[in-house]
């Protein structure tokens, strides 16, 4: 644990003294606080909860995006600086590396996730909203940044270089949260396979009404597990070569 | 003690390391020597747990390098040629990291990091961030990271690479300081520098170890066969009479140059450029220039080989 805490300590001092961190941060939230004012608000009168569904509505699209673009640099920018041999030259664990780069990214990612919280707050001015939706809905976008960042962080861990880090992770994301659309268009049982992986329309549109369904969150909790163990052990070949 | 018995180690086809063995007892200061792309590098790379050898074995106070890792990184303080820094960090702050990554505790780290500092003259730039430090500092924190945790072994690549001629003395000052603690390994293509600073140096060429002997022994060695090369004013054919005549040289291969000069490449059968010379100039030839044919360097590297060829050829085990 004190390898982890070591890492990530360390990783989220780099987010803000590059000020990468509060670059995607602000970029997200100047976008998100559009598509709140031009979609979800919008110029017809909505129930409270129809606001607050397309507010998730949007921030999923935008946390998945911005998971990809605050992972990519996480092990990839390592071995394009040569700073990875501090690493591989300490008994310092793989995974101990890989969790404290992913912990990093995901404390980012949750105060971007949480620093949105003033949109629907603003719901509350002249409508009805259920903190119980809103509970719902955040703990949402954080399984779905949880998720996103660990495909980010096993991309980064593949990768030689931030851009094709970037690359991978933004096709596997993309993979995961367009796969419905696929599965419209192919026949079983591939179309029951794409249907599944869906990130939103299997996993996510629940979250966005209100609704916490244990099978989405063991989903989610299943690809942030298998994405950091194999992003360990592709670090772990890469160390003894 | 460092003990490594038959190590070899291949990219794809191509042998970077050949059945190297060798001792190196506590303490003691060891200059890995050789060309650009001798496997240096590579050596170094195996004895601090971050490449595993194709072949071959190598302990460190008993502990295998390739069955326990974990436990010879924290025993090595490693610094590759570019020092892995993080520039955003001060370099307190950084050693203090560093050291906690190691396996010390907070309070070990602190309590080891004003001699460091001391140690490797960074008291005073402490609160430094790392990207605004010239070259040279980037060297020094790069070692002190590589001792910040007590390690028994120090290794360094190339520390002097990029230094200019001051920073260069006081690196070497930095370095000797550091075996009052610790064995230290270096590498160097440098014959000079390496004949300063260690007090034993292991000779690698195309993959092998071709000497192991002290400094001194080294230097006799480069004057040994030295290759030289004359530029003469004279008439070629008598030139070339002269230098077949005389016992000094083994071989003779000559130029002509425009002018009536006179380029001779010259094989000695020892150390006698003072006497070739001045047999040349009671001979009657004009002297323009003498120089050497190939580097120092290259002089000791074509004299080991050759020795090790004419071993080989006797059928003899070649001693490295």
């Amino acid at each position: 644990m004190r390898g982890i805490l070591l890492v990530a300590r360390r990783d989220l001092g780099a987010y803000f003294n590059s000020y990468w961190g509060f670059a995607v941060i602000a970029a997200v939230l100047v976008i998100d606080g559009l598509l709140f004012n031009a979609f979800a608000l919008g110029n017809t009168a909505k129930y409270s909860a129809k606001v607050i569904e397309d507010f998730f509505y949007w921030s999923f699209g935008l946390t998945a995006i911005a998971s990809v673009f605050m992972t990519m640099r996480l092990v990839a920018e390592e071995r394009q600086t040569g700073t990875i041999v501090l690493i591989d030259a300490s008994p310092i664990a793989p995974w101990q590396f890989v969790g404290g780069k992913y912990i990093s990214a995901m404390v980012v990612m949750a105060l971007l996730v949480l620093s949105t919280i003033y949109m629907p707050a603003l719901v509350f001015v002249n409508g009805k909203v259920s903190y119980g939706h809103l509970v719902a809905g955040y703990s949402g976008l954080l399984l779905v940044a949880a998720a996103c960042s660990a495909i980010g962080t096993l991309a980064s861990a593949v990768a030689r270089s931030q851009l094709v880090a970037g690359v991978i992770s933004a096709s596997m994301v993309g993979f995961f949260v367009l796969g419905w659309m696929v599965a419209k268009v192919t026949d079983p049982p591939l179309n029951d396979l794409f249907s599944y992986m869906s990130f939103f329309d299997r996993h996510f549109r629940g979250f966005g009404r209100g609704q916490i369904n244990s099978e989405d969150v063991v989903f989610y909790l299943s690809i942030v597990f298998v994405s950091l163990m194999l992003a360990s052990r592709f670090m772990a070949a890469r160390r003894w070569r | 003690m460092i003990e490594a018995q038959g190590l070899t180690r291949y990219y794809g086809d191509f042998a970077a390391l050949r059945d190297a063995t060798f001792t190196i007892p506590d303490g003691e200061i060891v200059g890995f020597l050789g060309l650009n792309g001798a496997g240096k590098s590579t050596v170094l790379k195996i004895l601090a747990g971050l490449l595993l050898p194709s072949a071959g074995k190598v302990t460190i106070d008993g502990i295998d390098a390739t069955t326990q890792p974990d436990a010879l990184r924290r025993k090595i303080g490693f610094l590759p040629e570019d020092p892995p820094l993080y520039g955003e960090m001060r370099i307190a702050e950084f050693l203090e990291w560093v050291g906690q990554l190691k396996g010390r505790s907070r309070a070990q780290v602190r309590a080891a990091l004003p001699e460091v500092l001391e140690q490797c003259e960074l008291t005073d730039f402490q609160d430094r961030v790392i990207s605004e430090l010239s070259h040279g500092y980037k060297k020094r924190v790069g070692i002190a990271h590589a001792i910040i945790h007590k390690p028994d072994v120090v290794i360094l690549d190339e520390p002097i690479s990029g230094l200019d001629p001051q920073q260069i003395v006081q690196m070497r000052a930095v370095v000797r300081n550091l075996t009052a603690n610790a064995t230290v390994l270096i590498s160097s293509h440098i014959l000079s520098e390496i004949s300063l600073t260690c007090e034993r140096v292991l000779m690698i060429h195309q993959g092998r170890l071709v000497m192991d002997g002290g400094p001194k022994e080294l230097g006799g060695r480069s004057s040994e066969g030295r290759l030289l090369r004359l530029e003469l004013r004279g008439d070629r054919a008598k030139v070339d009479d002269a230098l077949a005549e005389s016992p000094l040289v083994s071989k003779a291969e000559l130029r002509s140059a425009e002018d009536g000069l006179v380029t001779a490449d010259v094989s000695l059968t020892g150390d006698h450029r003072e006497k070739l010379v001045a047999e040349l100039v009671t001979a009657g030839f004009g002297i323009r220039a003498v120089s050497d044919a190939v580097s120092e360097l290259e002089q000791v590297f074509l004299e080991c080989t050759r020795t090790q060829v004419l071993d080989k050829k006797a059928g003899q085990r070649v001693k490295v």
